[in-house]
């Protein structure tokens, strides 16, 4: 592995799909070569019609260290979800 | 394609659109078994992945092409037969495809100059009169097209690249380039296939894949090398040596256990 390459992550929209979901990672020296890989590495059983890929470096992450003040206040909001309406027995396909 | 149409062309012999389509099939067999060589040894994970996907390909193309020539000649020889019970002196492909792989760098120079034959050839055939052999080439038009992208990507990559990559894609080149006459020069058959309206005319297929070809070695800041004569004529069964070893590891298995499956 030449370590000129660098690290980047790859998205692929499926046939069915509507959004670009992240399947893993790979090495290329640039971007034509990592859409190459990531096209000879992730579409060989037709997972994807269309790949994104992006820098690994530039992905910006939330620091876990902040996932409390993040993500708990959520927990007990639990009326967000949509499961508090009664259905009316007309609706078949909800 | 209309009877009308059709009507204009004299129609080939079994024979020679055998002998034609074996031309074809055998090139991609022989190239998708020099690739294959590749597995395990590719300079990078992806790149192992990349390089046996072509070779998938290139053997997908063969067995398609080596069961037409199977159905066309009409003796009973499937593609399995084709492919393992022919010696070297039988096999037409053209000897570019047999060279040895020798490092990344010649393997890419290989490539690079059969990628654009390939796929100026399919591209020409997927309008051949022949609705068989069209449909083949139509299939292996689009594959081509990728592993041109790829080839000529990498021709770049290592012509532009660092002294060494440079002194090596260009030592190949300078090497490989005797072999091209033959995929660009006509002989009887191929003028024959043209006459029919199954392959397109030769001097359309030089002059696309000069094109394409002369682009990518500019880019890849290479010189056009100086037009050689070879003698060696793989498609018409005169090979270099090498087709003899990549044969003996092709065919080991189905000659030591026939009719094995796996």
């Amino acid at each position: 592995m030449n370590e000129d390459w660098v690290l980047y992550e790859v998205f692929l929209r499926s046939r069915s799909g509507l959004e670009h979901k992240h399947v893993g990672s790979l090495h290329a020296a640039d971007a034509r070569m990592a859409i190459e890989h990531a096209r000879d590495t992730y579409t060989r059983r037709q997972e994807g019609v269309s790949i994104w890929v992006v820098r690994s470096s530039e992905i910006v992450a939330a620091d876990p260290e902040e996932a409390e003040a993040l993500f708990e206040p959520a927990r007990d909001k639990i009326y967000r979800h949509p499961t508090f309406y009664t259905i009316p027995d007309e609706v078949k396909n909800l | 394609m209309s009877s009308a149409i059709a009507a204009e062309y004299p129609a080939a012999t079994a024979e020679e659109r055998c002998e034609y389509t074996l031309r074809l099939a055998d090139t991609s067999l022989v190239a998708g078994q020099r690739l294959a060589e590749w597995l395990g040894h590719g300079p990078a994970l992806e790149e192992d992945l990349a390089l046996g996907n072509i070779a998938l390909d290139l053997i997908g193309q063969a067995r398609l092409l080596l069961a037409l020539a199977g159905r066309v000649e009409g003796r009973g020889r499937d593609e399995d037969a084709l492919a393992f019970w022919r010696d070297a002196a039988q096999f037409r492909n053209v000897s570019l495809a047999e060279q040895p792989n020798g490092d990344f760098g010649r393997t890419i120079v290989r490539q690079c100059l059969l990628d654009a034959w390939q796929l100026e050839t399919y591209e020409s055939l997927a309008g051949s009169t022949d609705v068989e052999l069209a449909g083949i080439a139509a299939k292996a038009a689009k594959e081509c097209r990728y592993h041109w992208r790829y080839s000529a990507g990498w021709l770049v990559r290592l012509g532009d690249g660092t002294e060494e990559s440079h002194r090596r894609v260009s030592e190949a080149m300078q090497d490989l380039w005797r072999f091209t006459d033959e995929l660009l020069a006509p002989d009887a058959l191929d003028a024959r296939m043209a006459e029919c309206g199954i392959a397109p005319p030769a001097a359309a297929i030089r002059e696309r894949w000069e094109q394409r070809v002369a682009g990518a070695l500019q880019a890849a800041k290479l010189p056009w090398p100086a037009h050689q004569h070879y003698p060696w004529h793989g498609k018409r069964g005169v090979h270099t040596e090498a087709l003899g070893h990549l044969l003996a590891t092709l065919q080991q298995l189905p000659r030591a256990y026939p009719g094995v499956s796996w």
